[in-house]
């Protein structure tokens, strides 16, 4: 479980994040949407232990988090740079797992079955830089995987890909979900896109100083379904709710 | 195509003005008589001790260079104390021409092949320190924070990032100072005037009667030697280094076996979705946009 009590931070005079207290159950897909500059990044970085936060606690399974978690894994949007290009594809895929002290051809074996699993067999010995950039995000959500993470971080993660390659990412990512049951917080810009994959939906105000506008269950049918699950009326009085804090937010801007 | 058109446009200028008579021969030897004594001279066990020991003395002035250039630059680029420290000291010498320093060093080490060593890799320091220090510089942050994210600590991201992410740059800058070491080399023979080297070679044939030919042979073997040392060099780049972004255009190939990436959405919501994500990383430098910024004997 993973709980965000008060949690605030700032750089230098500038007030970027405001009393977030959050609780995410074991196994929720949390999405967190804002408008861009709310301070999702930030929230995400935090809770990753990338950055300290200045006020408030973040507790993982009980413990007080200081420094990066165990078993965390982080997808950034830029797979560009967060892909190692002098490693291959399979090299990159194996990298975190040096630290579970596996020997080099379990490694091997390892990055491989969840390579397969990503839809991306056949392409373990090419660089990343060589395919397209939804294989390398692919990738990047195959590197996270393959310690087997309790909390996968997600910041916008498919935010530049073209609309196609997004859809398969996203079920790609609840079929993921439903097999491996880990908590997942996706940060996202995209409304559509909180609702369809979400569990649970938290908009964040914008920036500066934001804090928690709506808490929303999302409850919509499980397996969902690109064209089925965006045309049922729940989603779409979802996503309207979800619009409505977003922009009202906005309007609370002087 | 067109440089070797050049090449053959220069040799038939020099050859012709010489064989005109416009300028005296013993000045200007026509260019196939430089060029068939260079060859000549590939045949010549003297010549030969000679280009081996300025090619040792080379080669060892380098490794020195490098030997101490690339933990220093490790160690300036990651300790911001070190850095500060150090750096004023380094912004007194860096600028010192080495060719400056010849005599002085010829005075406390001989004229022997320490000397050539020592100012070989004197000289051969700098750019290899400073292309260390801008590639660690370089790295990227998000890069990092991906490691730190799966729980690597300080020493791995040293390890697993900083070091690959630098060593095109360090690479770039064994390069400038192999042909920096090259000048430096020949130089000290020149001056120093005696003992065994193609500078020595050069040197002496200047002073002998109608020794123009020797002196234009030995320079085109000068010449030959950087630009075979550099082409080497470029090629061993471009293999060990094949995911810099300015080789990458030389080796992208379409995925096998993979159905290329749809890139009209079809039927989708018309939301903004698609930005272009296979442009190239912005706002990264190469390792040669430094090379050039630095290269200077």
């Amino acid at each position: 479980m993973l709980t965000l009590d008060s949690l605030g931070r700032h750089y230098g005079d500038h007030l970027v994040l405001r009393d977030i207290s959050l609780t995410v159950p074991d196994g929720q897909l949390l999405c967190v949407v804002g408008p861009s500059g709310c301070g999702k990044s930030t929230l995400l970085r935090t809770i990753a232990g990338l950055l300290p936060a200045h006020e408030g606690t973040v507790t993982v399974d009980d413990t007080p988090v200081s420094g990066v978690p165990d078993r965390l894994a982080v997808v950034f949007q830029d797979y560009g740079r967060s892909l190692f290009p002098w490693l291959t594809v399979r090299e990159n895929v194996a990298l975190p797992l040096r630290r579970r002290g596996l020997g080099r051809a379990e490694r091997r074996a390892e990055a491989e079955r969840i390579l397969e699993r990503v839809g991306l067999g056949g392409v373990a010995r090419r660089h990343p830089w060589q395919l397209s950039g939804g294989m390398q995000q692919r990738v990047a959500i195959a590197r996270a995987l393959v310690c087997r993470p309790a909390l996968l971080l997600m910041d916008e993660p498919f935010g530049s890909l073209d609309a196609q390659t997004r859809e398969d990412l996203e079920d790609l990512l609840l079929e993921v979900h439903r097999t491996d049951g880990a908590t997942i917080v996706f940060v996202t810009h995209d409304i559509d896109e909180s609702v369809y994959v979400g569990d649970r939906v938290v908009v964040l105000s914008p920036g500066p100083g934001s804090r928690v506008l709506l808490d929303l269950p999302v409850e919509l049918p499980g397996p969902r379904d690109q064209i089925g699950t965006r045309g049922l009326p729940g989603f779409v009085a979802l996503r309207a709710q979800v619009g409505r804090a977003v922009r009202s937010g906005k309007k609370e801007l002087p | 195509m067109l440089g070797l058109l050049g090449v053959l446009i220069a040799f038939g200028v020099c050859e012709a003005v010489s064989r005109a008579g416009i300028v005296r021969s013993s000045y200007l030897p026509p260019a196939s008589e430089v060029l068939s004594r260079a060859v000549e001279l590939a045949g010549d066990p003297a010549f030969l001790d000679g280009l081996g020991a300025t090619l040792r003395a080379w080669a060892l002035g380098l490794a020195l260079a490098c030997a101490i250039a690339i933990p220093l630059g490790l160690l300036l680029g990651s300790v911001p104390v070190v850095d500060a420290a150090v750096r004023a000291i380094v912004e007194f010498l860096r600028p010192l021409p080495s060719v400056a320093l010849i005599p002085l060093v010829s005075l406390l080490l001989g004229s022997g092949t320490e000397t050539k060593v020592a100012l070989i890799t004197y000289a051969s320091v700098w750019p290899i320190l400073f292309n260390t220090i801008y590639g660690l510089g370089e790295t990227d942050p998000l890069a990092k924070d991906t490691l730190r994210a799966f729980g690597f600590g300080r020493l791995s991201v040293l390890l697993h990032v900083e070091l690959p992410g630098t060593a095109p740059f360090i690479a770039a800058g064994i390069r400038i100072s192999a042909a920096i070491a090259l000048v430096l080399a020949v130089a000290t023979e020149i001056l120093a005037g005696f003992g065994d080297g193609l500078g020595i070679f050069i040197a002496q044939a200047s002073t002998a009667p109608d020794g123009t030919r020797d002196v234009l042979a030995g320079v085109v073997w000068a010449g030959t030697l950087g630009l075979l040392i550099d082409g080497v060099l470029v090629r061993c780049e471009r293999r060990a280094f094949p995911w810099t972004p300015e080789h990458r255009t030389l080796q992208r190939r379409p995925p096998k076996g993979e159905a290329p990436e749809r890139r009209t959405p079809q039927g989708g919501t018309p939301r903004q979705r698609s930005r272009d994500a296979s442009a190239p990383m912005p706002g990264r430098h190469s390792a040669a946009d430094v090379s050039d910024r630095e290269a200077r004997p």
